[in-house]
């Protein structure tokens, strides 16, 4: 059971097939947040065996819930401790929410890339952002919280001045990824030069390149204040097939589905060991210092803070 | 007309099957869904949070008031063209009726793009009208032009030219004779579009979540929020049980209105009523209402074809020859031929399951009319009016026994059923009703056996009414996403969620604009070819 975005090349899974004589039938079930809340109502006659993609932002709510029979791959050991955040399920793989910006059109307004969070708030940037909505969208989310983790709630200047000093600055707020990044985004006809995105977005368009691959990206990546997201895969309880379900997570960590994961979801593997393609490494951004917030405390939050942004910025 | 007809003209055979299959069709995959999953939420704090929270009454108010706006204006813009579909011929009709069909199908995320980039930052308009209302209304109309031209215009190209033209000899104006003489005829199918497009204006998901911006949210967009970001399923149900209960108010009043109104009339063969345009001033209200319909509609529409061309920094077919394999650098999900074929495959199920259930349906609410024949109406199109979060999540919890399908990819085509139901319903109701019941008891009193006199008057007719049915059966399956990605299904991609998830890529938005294209093409054929079967020998109805 997964999400909309997994993507998995059709020679890893027969690889598996293969090893173990297990056949993987794939179960799609909306975006991250509709699968996990799929994943608890029926969590007494589960839909599948193993759940993959549950993030940092819905990790807590799930293993609260008691949706896994707990098990972490021993191959796990080798994957950085930032990346275990619960040993009830196995990290597989992370990517990092980050600003996107348009050389061009940043070049054309006459600043340079903001080097850090805090620059946004400058009237040099008025105007030239484009976010999206928390409560709707995933990466917005992610970006709320990386300002949370970077002005924090106790600190003199708190995430709620710079999302005040923003909404004063004229950020624009798209409902969902797409609409920002293809119609608000200065790169895709749009009007401004800044957008919140993902690291992975300038491989991406190489990748993807319409006809000749470009020799230089057209935009760049803001290292400060990424927001990290682990994806975890995890052993649905109530399974009656434990044996092949664990081999399953054991094989998503494994270097074979490891190395397929970079080009086909855009994200970085888990494991340490697998070799990750050059035209995702050479465009990928890796942040100097990413953030990132407890599940435990976004699980308590979520609701007031986005409730709270709502105020802030739409109101 | 009056309730209790003598036996012998009531039609037709299979009676208890009439209520009896749609009621399980129904009670199964929609009723007892909605029941377990609202059950499982309901909760007096949930009310209260509703009730209390100035936001999510703001929401309700939103909610109603756009819907309405969307479905005058749609009524109205609609209209001329509905009445040129049907009182004339001209080169093309056939191609343009399906043509028309076209907006109907298109995803919200594809209808969306192709809107911002006509009226969104740096639009080819030149206007900016992103999170906005008039962009959302826009949308609306744009999405169920369709819905009006073909319902309205399915009766009125029915109706009988000598009654006008009889108004006129006795001396009535043009306006006159339309205001005291169709419109009164034309009733129950304006009333039957207007339903529809309030209901799917209603319960607007995709359409206000893009063109809205954030600032703008309906009951259906609140729904989804509670339920898939907060599983906060006290909150949703309480939403949930607001729209229904307002839904439900809707039609209730609509089906007594229905009733009560509806006039017996001679439906006329199409061949009769509608002839080529004559003399300059038909000829350009014809030109003038086609061309501004298709600039309207055509519009959004082209800019999809556009940006499906635009590659590599120029124009070529790069984005569709891209789509032709699986495979390759970065993988591709799917082929456009694997989605295609699971579309189609989709389609025809959710198809024979809508047109099965609605004539059937349709006959009970038709001839029976009493309180029972009311209720079953609004139920039948409570679909319509239910968020598809909330359907989805009620199949998790209703449908793992006596046979679990939860996971079974029967599942897809039910839902589209679901909602393509109140279409074959709406579209074949009126002219079951409009069929004269003189001309039935004549058939009977010359000695024809109620069987026969079902299958020689009211067959024929009601067959093509079906047959428009089945178009749109087949055109909203073809189209659905937002149920279809709820659902928890086998992994066998529509062409609408391979668009989705084409877009979710950086990148690939030119494959996402291809992908529509063939989407668009792929709807047009397939209504085409549908409304191509002819029933009966009574001439095009």
């Amino acid at each position: 059971m997964t999400h909309e975005s997994f993507l998995v090349s059709d020679d890893v899974l027969a690889a598996f097939t293969s090893e173990t004589g297990v056949e993987v039938e794939i179960l799609r079930a909306g975006d991250a947040g509709a699968m996990v809340n799929q994943a608890i109502l029926t969590k007494d006659a589960p839909l599948a065996d193993v759940l993959f993609g549950v993030d940092t932002t819905f990790l807590s709510r799930a293993v609260e819930a008691g949706i896994f029979d707990p098990y972490e791959s021993p191959a796990a050991s080798a994957v950085p401790a930032d990346l275990r955040l619960d040993p009830a399920v196995t990290p597989i793989d992370f990517g990092d929410v980050c600003l996107n910006y348009d050389r061009a059109a940043l070049e054309a307004a006459g600043v340079p890339p903001p080097a850090a969070l805090r620059d946004l708030t400058d009237p040099a940037y008025r105007g030239l952002l484009v976010v999206e909505n928390p409560a709707t969208s995933s990466p917005g989310l992610a970006f709320l919280l990386a300002t949370i983790a970077t002005f924090p709630e106790d600190a003199g200047y708190t995430w709620r001045d710079f999302w005040t000093e923003l909404a004063a600055n004229d950020v624009a707020v798209a409902s969902g990824w797409e609409e920002a990044y293809y119609s608000t985004f200065s790169f895709s006809g749009g009007d401004r030069p800044l957008v919140v995105s993902y690291a992975s977005s300038p491989p991406a368009e190489i990748v993807f390149a319409e006809g000749e691959p470009p020799a230089e990206v057209s935009t760049g990546v803001v290292t400060d204040g990424c927001f990290r997201q682990v994806e975890f895969a995890g052993v649905l309880a109530g399974t009656d097939r434990r044996d092949d379900a664990r081999a399953l997570v054991d094989f998503m960590l494994g270097l074979e589905f490891q190395e397929d994961v970079p080009l086909n979801m855009f994200v970085f593997p888990a494991n340490p060991e697998a070799a990750i393609p050059d035209v995702f490494l050479d465009h990928t951004a890796i942040p100097t210092r990413p953030v990132t917030v407890d599940p435990a405390a976004i699980e308590t939050n979520r609701e007031q803070w986005i409730e709270t942004w709502t105020q802030l910025v739409l109101r | 007309m009056d309730a209790a007809r003598p036996a012998l003209t009531r039609p037709p055979p299979l009676a208890g099957l009439r209520v009896l299959v749609p009621a399980v069709f129904l009670g199964w995959f929609f009723v007892y869904p909605l029941a377990r999953i609202l059950g499982r939420g309901m909760s007096a704090d949930g009310f209260r949070e509703v009730l209390t929270d100035t936001g999510l009454l703001e929401v309700a108010w939103f909610t109603v008031w756009q819907a309405a706006v969307s479905t005058t204006l749609t009524m109205v813009l609609a209209l001329p063209a509905a009445y040129v579909f049907a009182r004339f011929e001209f080169p093309g009709k056939a191609a343009a009726r399906a043509l028309l069909t076209v907006p109907f199908v298109l995803p919200t995320v594809v209808v969306g793009s192709a809107f911002l980039a006509l009226a969104g930052p740096g639009g080819a308009l030149g206007v900016r009208w992103d999170e906005s209302v008039g962009l959302i209304l826009a949308a609306h109309v744009f999405y169920n032009f369709a819905v009006v031209v073909r319902t309205v215009g399915g009766l009125w190209s029915h109706l009988d030219p000598r009654l006008v033209a009889a108004a006129r000899v006795l001396g009535a104006s043009p306006w006159q004779a339309f205001r005291r003489v169709t419109l009164p005829l034309l009733r129950p199918a304006l009333a039957a579009a207007g339903s529809i497009v309030f209901l799917f204006s209603f319960t607007s998901f995709g359409v206000v979540l893009i063109l809205g911006g954030a600032r703008f949210a309906t009951l259906e967009v609140e729904i989804y929020r509670q339920t898939t970001s907060f599983l906060d399923l006290g909150v949703a149900a309480a939403l949930a049980v607001l729209q229904l209960a307002g839904v439900t108010a809707i039609l209730l009043a609509y089906s007594r209105y229905q009733e009560r109104r509806t006039v017996e009339q001679t439906l006329r063969p199409v061949a009769e009523a509608a002839r080529r345009p004559r003399g300059w001033r038909e000829r350009l209200l014809v030109a003038g209402v086609l061309g501004s319909s298709a600039v309207a509609l055509g519009a959004p529409l082209l800019v999809l074809v556009e940006r499906s061309l635009r590659f590599g920094g120029g124009y070529g077919l790069g984005n569709y020859r891209a789509l032709g394999s699986r495979g390759g650098r970065g993988g591709l999900f799917t082929s456009a031929t694997e989605a295609i074929g699971n579309s189609l495959g989709f389609a025809a199920v959710a198809t024979v399951l809508a047109v099965v259930v609605g004539m059937l349906a349709a006959s009970v609410v038709a001839y029976r009319r009493d309180r029972v024949s009311r209720w079953f109406d609004a139920l039948l199109m409570l679909p319509l009016g239910t968020s598809a979060v909330t359907i989805g999540f009620g199949f998790l919890l209703a449908l793992g026994w006596p046979v679990d399908l939860r996971t079974s990819w029967i599942l897809v085509p039910i839902a589209h059923s679901l909602v393509a139901i109140p279409f074959v319903v709406r579209t074949v109701v009126p002219v079951m009703r409009s069929v004269r019941a003189r001309l039935r008891e004549a058939a009977a009193v010359l000695g024809a056996p109620p069987g026969q006199v079902w299958r020689e008057i009211d067959l024929p007719m009601i067959a093509r009414a079906g047959l428009v049915g089945a178009g749109f059966a087949f055109a909203i399956s073809l189209g659905e996403f937002g149920a279809t990605s709820f659902i928890a299904r086998p992994d066998r991609p529509t062409l609408p969620i391979a668009i989705f998830r084409f877009l979710g890529l950086p990148g690939r938005f030119g494959q996402a604009m291809a992908m529509s294209v063939i989407l668009m093409v792929v709807t047009a054929a397939a209504v085409l070819l549908i409304e191509r079967f002819r029933v009966g020998h009574v001439g095009e109805f």
